[in-house]
């Protein structure tokens, strides 16, 4: 059997497919955005009250890695409104994505800070910062100098990893396609366009990303070099 | 009306727990050798070998896992062969854990100092055992502490699987949810069963990590 290819119901649907995929990059973009608020109150928490935060931010961290981000969508939209919260599609996508994210980006964020040394602390205070000053004006910004490459390949995994909450039915791209398939039949079509839509996406978002590392973080590198 | 949660319901949910576990091994077992491959064409002389290698990591990390799944499954029904959800997720797994643990392995290769591998060409060793008995047993050591650590990945990856049909740990909670509809009851302890088999190979890399000082702190 020869298999002929047709991409025209593909095409015609190409609308649904682009809307999904502004949702893919908005749902990521929502989930960076909450994820690291969560990863800076996490490290502003267990830099404040390091007996009560540090133990409790250590289980949140373990429990959303050792766990897959499917179960983690599941129990927040099915698990939720048991519990009287009442989500839609959408709002428990965005919500499972930034608690996942954020719990990456609280362990990527704490090797940032251990990396920063003491003395850059003690230099700001000296200096009559207060201190919550130097967490932000000299912890925050060293730590994310040295953290911003692993911050930006998470953030790629997170937008891949929001075609699962298609599982839900939440309208991002992955469930426009699952839409498209179900009505033409054309299965395969429909993931190899949605698939290259994803290739395209991750790379401009990665290519960007490393834009913004050498124009903001790297630049002090450069008179460093010349020298 | 919804039955309700029982004994019954949670052994199917810990029985499911094999298939996970089993799905897991092959991903790892299939992704491990193909991965090596990759691995190998990445840091290889010749030129095609290592774009070749290069542009399949770059495809398979820059796409979702499920559109891989997805284009498996489909992909080879067109070719008109019948392809069951095991096979088709084992299949999906294998090549998107090739790719990642080809770009871990090529980290691990190259930190190894080229006086290496050029003291085993002054000795004479061939490109090929240069490779086997110099570099890799040394990559070898700096290597397991991320294996490890992506081994968490292959088994939360394996999720996937139940969203083309294959009746593993994550199916097993839904088709459990649909009949009891304890939602969070029944995704708790299926997170919990990840949870149990992930939590100790993530602690077991870091203290690997630690051990060996490959976190970039040590020694």
């Amino acid at each position: 059997m020869t298999y002929v290819f047709q991409f025209g119901d593909v095409w015609r649907s190409i609308d649904e497919l682009l809307w999904g995929g502004l949702l893919t990059i908005e749902l990521s973009l929502g989930g960076l955005l909450f994820g690291l608020a969560l990863a800076v109150l996490s490290a502003y928490a267990r830099m404040t009250w390091p007996r009560v935060a540090t133990p409790v931010v250590g289980a949140y961290v373990e429990a959303i890695r050792n766990t897959p981000l499917l179960v983690q969508v599941f129990l927040i939209f099915f698990g939720l409104p048991a519990l009287g919260v009442r989500l839609s599609a959408d709002q428990a996508a965005l919500f499972a994505l930034s608690v996942n994210f954020g719990a990456y980006a609280t362990e990527i964020l704490r090797s940032g800070l251990e990396s920063v040394p003491a003395g850059q602390v003690e230099a700001g205070l000296a200096l009559g910062l207060k201190r919550w000053q130097v967490f932000v004006k000299v912890e925050m910004f060293q730590a994310m100098r040295v953290v911003f490459p692993a911050l930006s390949s998470q953030f790629i995994l997170l937008l891949l990893g929001s075609s699962i909450v298609s599982a839900i039915a939440a309208r991002e791209m992955t469930a426009a396609a699952n839409d498209v398939q179900s009505r033409t039949f054309r299965s395969f079509e429909v993931y190899l366009v949605v698939t290259a839509f994803y290739f395209v996406i991750a790379t401009v978002f990665s290519t960007m990303l490393e834009a913004v590392d050498r124009l903001v973080f790297r630049r002090q590198d450069r008179p460093r070099e010349v020298s | 009306m919804n039955r309700v949660f029982s004994l019954n319901d949670l052994t199917y949910i810990l029985l499911a727990t094999r298939w996970t576990v089993l799905l897991s091994l092959i991903a790892f077992a299939g992704g491990a050798f193909l991965g090596l491959i990759v691995a190998l064409g990445r840091v290889s002389e010749r030129r095609s070998f290592r774009f070749a290698c290069a542009t399949y990591i770059r495809l398979f990390q820059n796409t979702p896992l499920l559109m891989q799944l997805f284009l498996v499954y489909f992909g080879v029904n067109i070719v008109g062969l019948n392809i069951d959800p095991l096979a088709a997720a084992a299949a999906g797994l294998i090549l998107n854990a090739a790719a990642f643990l080809g770009e871990i392995w090529r980290g691990c290769i190259q930190a190894i100092p080229p006086g290496q591998d050029e003291a085993g060409r002054a000795i004479g060793l061939s490109s090929w055992h240069r490779m086997w008995l110099i570099v890799l047993p040394q990559a070898l050591r700096i290597a397991i502490a991320p294996t490890v650590g992506f081994l968490v990945q292959i088994i939360k990856n394996t999720s996937l699987a139940s969203i083309i049909g294959f009746t593993e740990l994550t199916r097993s909670g839904q088709i459990t949810n649909n009949a009891t509809f304890r939602p969070f009851l029944i995704f708790g302890i299926v997170a919990l069963l990840y949870f149990v088999q992930c939590w100790p190979l993530s602690y077991w890399s870091r203290k690997l990590e630690l051990r060996l000082g490959t976190d970039g702190k040590g020694t």
